[in-house]
């Protein structure tokens, strides 16, 4: 897994629209980040030009023009910003796929699905979790293309004109930042697990199978 | 004495190979695998040259991809084909066990796990499938998981995780006429909502849930993670125990009445510590049918669809505004006598035998809307046998459902099995995101009997006046 430190780019906000309200979209499940008919590959690359597939082209593959992403500077986005419980639905790994493949490395959003918030940092994306008062207050600058620059080691979101703090977990910070292999640090402790197997087989031998 | 503590804690401090500074090592007793979710998992472990850890901990088979149609002529679409052929290949190479496709045992792996007693109580069960949450039935800690993740369970048989609240939802009271474990679970949904058990476990108590099959609790651990939360648990109890005897993987022996010995303590003790509590009246609920793209956009079959005027926060409106759009439907009308194109009976959360007994209960002498085409997907090979035993199929059949092979079919909508755009579906499966049986298909959720009375109406209709 690739370094994570600091990203600098377009933010592209995932609006809903209302009659003149505008407002973040909620409960973008992982059956919009990448519809089921790309999850036949035995791959984890190429999924980019699919993500979002069926909001942002039409039945007949066209683009379609009103969608952020097939919008300028947008299709350059490196941070995606939405509303509450982005990602539920299922536990697909293709959608933290096709977002790291389309450029993405950071979503801003008040809240997560669990199983998603997990797979993105196994993919070396950074979820932000912020209150959504915040986060409303950094639509304009994200609208009109202003560069944001999350910077993970101070935990800073900096704008042209100011600096927002976020919250992550020191775990996933160092993993991150580190650009860990989970298994390889996993088997470093294969002797806990060696133990523990002799006490599972011990203590409810129905456990295990053979 | 110790603290009283939930089931949750109890399998959780039961199964801790090691304890860190805020990250724990899980240890995973069981493991199912499907063809969708694991192919980078395998090739992960090739590339950095491990091993399985356990091979015999883990449980194979094709159930997303597969068609329902007559499986002697084959996948039919090549990219599932070498999906498929992948996992037999992936499974052989790493010395897992693997059902063929033409297997009886072949089904959804929630369905198969159960059946073949590979899912017990107490046990740790992951899968690459968000519908893990199923075997919570059992009192296992069961949930889903990603492809990275199922690689680390392939390669060390633990996950890194941090401890989960305790939720409990309490349901009270008995459930009237035609009110089933599926309308029990998407009240939950709607109560709490899709975000509501998000970094939770819930474990389901009170006397609606004790007093449901083993069969009732899957479909309402099913759905737990259409709440949120990635794990539901019910404790195990004499029914569970039944349901688990002899089953092919169950324990024999002396070995069973040690396990089941086991199985008794695992109980929630009393006094045990909740984060968060809800109840919820059994005895109020009516047959539930959702109208929006999100499982918790849940109302009465009696009841309307929402007005936008009458929703408060601007996000939520707007949310609702766009589900109405997609699902085409009129603010403030009633939900009964939509008309529907489809119906779809199957999926992890209703295609047990239970399920289509259900659905099939209402059947007899009548026919489905010649505007309707209905389907039903057994959950796997062997429920489909039952089903046939006891003549299920020839009901269904002579009502007009076609009978087909088991597989997740148009849950997901993987195979050939999926709603043309802008078709309408009474369906008994989990999810009615924008486009999940198909690109622009309208899904609306309802339990088995629900489904089967909308197949002869023609449209969402409240199946406790068609019995009348």
């Amino acid at each position: 897994m690739d370094k994570f430190s600091s990203v600098k780019g377009i933010a592209a906000p995932m609006i809903n629209k209302s009659g003149n309200q505008l407002s973040l979209m909620m409960n973008i499940d992982t059956d919009m980040i990448i519809p089921k008919q790309f999850l036949k590959t035995i791959k984890r690359s190429g999924l980019g030009k699919n993500l979002f597939d069926e909001m942002r082209y039409d039945s007949n593959g066209n683009e379609i023009d009103t969608f952020i992403l097939n919008k300028e500077p947008f299709r350059d986005a490196k941070i995606l910003i939405a509303g509450k419980n982005f990602g539920c639905g299922s536990s697909r790994e293709h959608a933290p796929w096709s977002i790291l493949d389309f450029g993405i490395k950071v979503i801003i959003a008040p809240s997560f699905a669990d199983i998603f918030f997990n797979n993105s940092f196994k993919n070396g994306i950074l979820p932000i979790k912020m209150d959504e008062d915040i986060i409303n207050s950094i639509i304009d600058e994200s609208m009109q293309g202003e560069h944001l620059e999350i910077n993970l080691v101070d935990q800073e979101i900096i704008l042209k004109n100011r600096k927002i703090n976020f919250d992550v977990d020191s775990v996933n910070k160092d993993c991150l930042i580190k650009g860990l292999d989970d298994i390889g640090s996993t088997l470093e402790k294969a002797s806990y697990i060696d133990e523990f197997e002799i006490e599972n087989a011990n203590k409810r031998p129905w456990n295990i199978l053979s | 004495m110790s603290e009283p503590k939930t089931i949750y804690d109890k399998i959780w401090e039961s199964h801790l190979a090691y304890e860190g500074d805020g990250d724990c090592l899980l240890y995973i007793d069981r493991h199912l695998i499907h063809e969708v979710t694991s192919p980078q998992a395998f090739e992960g472990l090739r590339m950095s040259n491990r091993k399985v850890r356990q091979p015999s901990n883990a449980l194979a088979v094709a159930d997303h991809n597969i068609p329902t149609t007559d499986r002697s002529l084959g996948i039919g679409d090549k990219e599932s084909e070498i999906q498929i052929q992948t996992l037999e290949d992936n499974c052989k190479e790493f010395g897992i066990e693997y059902i063929k496709t033409s297997d009886k045992r072949q089904g959804i792996v929630h369905i198969i796990g159960p059946e073949q007693g590979f899912t017990l109580p107490g046990l740790t069960i992951v899968c690459g499938d968000s519908h893990t949450s199923t075997h919570g039935a059992f009192g296992a800690l069961a949930h889903g998981i990603g492809t990275s993740e199922v690689e680390h369970v392939l390669a060390t048989q633990t996950l890194i995780q941090k401890k989960a609240k305790n939720f409990q939802v309490k349901i009270n009271g008995a459930c009237k006429d035609s009110v089933t474990a599926k309308d029990l679970a998407l009240s939950v949904i709607g109560a709490i909502g899709t975000a509501g058990g998000t970094g939770y476990v819930i474990e389901y108590t009170g006397e609606a849930v004790t007093s449901l099959s083993v069969e009732g609790r899957m479909t309402l651990c099913n759905l737990t993670i259409e709440a949120g939360a990635r794990a539901g648990l019910v404790c195990p109890d004499e029914k569970t125990f039944e349901y688990l005897k002899g089953r092919p993987m169950s324990p024999k022996g002396n070995e069973w009445d040690l396990a089941v010995e086991y199985w008794k303590t695992l109980s929630s003790d009393s006094g045990a510590f909740y984060d968060k509590t809800i109840e919820i009246d059994a005895g109020n609920l009516t047959p539930l049918v959702t109208w929006g793209t999100s499982p918790e956009d849940v109302i009465s079959i009696d009841g309307n669809i929402p007005n936008l005027e009458d929703i408060k926060d601007d996000s939520k409106r707007s949310a609702v505004k766009r589900s109405l759009d997609y699902m085409n439907l009129i603010p403030g009308s009633p939900i009964k006598g939509v008309p529907i194109d489809r119906v779809f009976i199957g999926s992890c959360t209703n295609g047990r035998i239970e399920d289509l007994r259900e659905a099939a209960s209402i059947l007899p002498g009548k026919k489905v809307s010649e505007k309707v085409t209905a389907m039903v997907v057994p959950g796997s090979g062997l429920v489909k046998e039952q089903a046939e035993e006891e003549g299920l199929d020839q009901i269904f059949i002579q009502a007009g459902f076609e009978w087909r092979e088991p597989g997740c079919s148009m849950c997901l909508a993987m195979n050939a099995d999926k709603l043309l755009p802008k078709e309408r579906c009474a369906s008994t499966s989990n999810r009615n995101f924008e486009g999940r049986q198909g690109r622009e298909g309208r899904t609306h959720l309802v339990s088995p009997k629900m489904a089967a009375a909308a197949a002869i109406a023609g449209c969402l209709t409240d199946v406790r006046e068609m019995e009348i």
